[in-house]
């Protein structure tokens, strides 16, 4: 065997195990999710949830192309970049549930799971809001020449946002190493996109001088080389990028968002569900490819949905945070 | 103020003084906003800067208020101290999703996890004859909010002090600067120094009441001052110089032992600093008090152009003279 065969073997191999970290990451976005729907439904949870159900292969196909050392932020509907960044789901559970043992010790929440261990700056809950933020670390990464890339997740509802172009406009001019990924999954909470969303969305980030392209959102191997292609290029100096992904949200805006006739049908969730799952159509290829087979990628499910089970028991056993905590942490 | 014979800067070069000393100390240290380099802003606070230091580190920004700020934010949280500049504090208006959701948030939103160590300055003041958009004074907006620093300079000494303070702070402070007093010359001695957040001072000793005052607010109250002493009334005019942390012992002390109390600042009146701290030496010295605490503050109007009208909008030396002096039983 030649030394090139052996590498290209050994490429594959790293492909492989690539492919099979994300397909068990998509997984576990999922089946966190669906522990998030049954905590809510006992009534074991406070306050709201904005489940990622249904876009899973855009955090995964983006932070695949991520270093650790990479930044993030995230939205509202931010589980699934915190799983896909490598956060640990007791913590989140714990987060959730507001106990002292979750990631900002049940003072933030749902909506705010942050951890400077794994680069994420932190889920907001002003839609756009985390746009600063993003290319400000772009800023410090360029200044200080640690080479990092910053990820900033928002769904299409924050294309209604100043804010997203202001910055747009200064990371293009300071040519800063941020991508901002517009996660479209077609409703602005309960209104379709195209009810708030002039023109071409993509138009949006070329105005500046700013590099655009749409990918299927569904699709993690196409979210995952789109990525790598403009993480790589930010992170040589080439500037930010604008990745629009073509995406749906299986749930409601939230938990509690049930009867959603009035904004979309029934027929239009079941067809992305059934032909367009990100799951099942990975799930397809990985078996077509024989890079997996049927049993392996149940038993990862299986593997997964008891980790999940294990993290929920965790949070709910966890203790809370006594009071005097809360006056703790407002001032570093 | 130091006892040492000491050269006199104006409020404008003592805060240039500041970040310039702060820049060589700390190559973290950056600055960005909207004309701040080679123009060095339209009121020159910054000039030579850019030149010292270079347009990586101070940074001509668009005119985006929201966007560099929140830039200000991040960069913040990854390793940069940034000072943003926000020209007018009318301007905050644009910033305060930025200032108040996302800075003075996230460490608490993080359970401490991430540090905001952010500066950003701005101005206030009217008589500059600047109409309703240029001349507001909004800081009690910003002190009214948990996670944030508020510091508000009186002296050329002080606004080189604090400014210091305010750049080694690890939290989101914002600073604000009386724009009619970048030209008032003080003494700043030559050595390094800085001044601690929460700490009043008093900037002229007396018996008969107590005078808080606040920025642009502490030469008129010291001028009031002056004037008291003509008709025998021997007045104590204290600056907190930062509205959060508020040194409330210091002002509360002074009341008790003056038994009189009157706040000065210039912001509005109502719902403003001036009933906070009216209200804290209420709390704390309300049985030593001969009077109820009195207020003044800005008119509660939009600041007019037309001369005659803006001044009227402000106190004034002889209004707080006169205020005292009812207080006082004198008048």
């Amino acid at each position: 065997m030649t030394i090139a065969t052996e590498q290209s073997k050994a490429n594959a191999a790293l492909k492989t195990e690539q492919w099979m970290r994300m397909y068990r990451r998509m997984v576990m976005i999922r089946e966190f999710e669906e522990q998030v729907n049954e905590l809510y439904t006992r009534a074991l949870m406070p306050g709201l949830a904005h489940l990622y159900v249904g876009e899973e292969a855009v955090a995964v196909g983006i932070c695949e192309a991520l270093q650790p050392t990479d930044y993030i932020t995230s939205t509202h509907r931010g589980h699934g970049h915190c799983v896909a960044k490598g956060a640990s789901p007791d913590r989140m559970f714990a987060e959730l549930l507001g106990k002292e043992a979750g990631y900002c010790r049940g003072k933030g929440g749902s909506m705010h799971i942050a951890d400077p261990a794994t680069g994420n700056l932190g889920a907001n809950a002003i839609v756009g809001g985390s746009a600063g933020i993003a290319t400000g670390a772009a800023l410090s990464s360029k200044r200080l020449g640690t080479g990092q890339v910053a990820v900033c997740f928002f769904g299409e509802g924050a294309l209604g946002q100043g804010v997203l172009y202001e910055v747009m406009n200064l990371a293009a001019l300071w040519k800063l190493p941020v991508i901002y990924v517009c996660e479209n999954n077609l409703y602005t909470e309960y209104t379709h996109y195209s009810e708030t969303t002039a023109g071409d969305i993509l138009a949006r980030g070329t105005a500046f001088g700013v590099h655009a392209e749409s990918v299927d959102g569904q699709d993690v191997r196409a979210v995952y080389a789109a990525a790598q292609r403009l993480v790589d290029g930010a992170r040589k100096g080439e500037g930010p990028a604008f990745l629009v992904c073509a995406t749906y949200r299986y749930s409601g805006h939230h938990v509690g968002d049930i009867n959603r006739e009035y904004y979309r049908s029934k027929q239009e969730e079941q067809e992305w569900k059934t032909k367009r799952d990100p799951i099942k159509n990975f799930t397809a290829w990985l078996i077509d490819q024989k890079l997996s087979d049927a049993s392996t990628l149940g038993g990862i499910q299986s593997e997964v949905r008891a980790e999940m089970k294990a993290a929920v028991e965790f949070a709910i056993t966890a203790p809370y945070p006594t009071a005097e905590q809360a006056e703790e942490d407002v001032y570093a | 103020m130091p006892e040492v014979a000491t050269r006199e800067l104006t409020f404008a070069q003592a805060i240039r003084e500041a970040l310039a000393e702060e820049m060589r100390r700390d190559s973290r240290v950056c600055i960005f906003g909207e004309d701040v380099a080679e123009a060095g802003t339209p009121f020159k606070v910054l000039s030579g800067l850019v030149e010292e230091f270079g347009r990586e580190r101070v940074m001509d920004t668009p005119i985006s208020e929201a966007g560099f700020t929140g830039m200000g934010v991040g960069a913040a949280m990854t390793g940069l101290r940034p000072v943003v500049d926000i020209m007018f504090g009318d301007f905050l208006t644009l910033t305060m999703d930025q200032l108040v959701n996302q800075a003075a948030k996230v460490h608490y939103m993080s359970g401490g996890t991430w540090k905001v160590p952010m500066v950003l300055r701005t101005t206030l003041g009217a008589t500059r004859r600047s109409a309703a958009q240029h001349s507001q004074s909004l800081h009690a907006w910003l002190s009214h909010v948990p996670g944030l620093k508020v510091v508000m300079p009186s002296t050329p000494y002080d606004a080189k002090g604090l400014l210091k303070t305010a750049i080694r702070d690890e939290n989101p402070v914002v600073f604000f600067e009386d724009k009619m007093m970048y030209k008032q010359k003080g003494p700043v001695p030559e050595e390094e120094y800085t001044i601690p957040f929460g700490a009043a001072d008093v900037k002229r000793k007396g018996e008969d009441i107590t005078i808080v005052a606040t920025s642009s607010m502490v030469q008129v109250a010291l001028g009031a001052a002056d004037l008291l002493e003509k008709i025998g009334v021997d007045a104590e005019v204290i600056d907190p110089r930062t509205t959060w942390p508020l040194d409330e012992k210091t002002l509360i002390e002074s009341a008790k032992k003056t038994s009189r109390a009157m706040v000065v600042d210039e912001g509005y009146g109502r719902y403003g600093v001036t009933g906070e701290i009216a209200s804290v030496i209420a709390e704390g010295a309300f049985y030593n008090l001969e009077a109820p605490v009195k207020r003044m503050g800005a008119m509660h109007v939009p600041i007019p152009f037309s001369p005659p009208l803006e001044d009227v909008t402000v106190p004034t030396e002889q209004e707080v003279f006169e205020a005292a002096r009812t207080l006082c039983g004198k008048g």
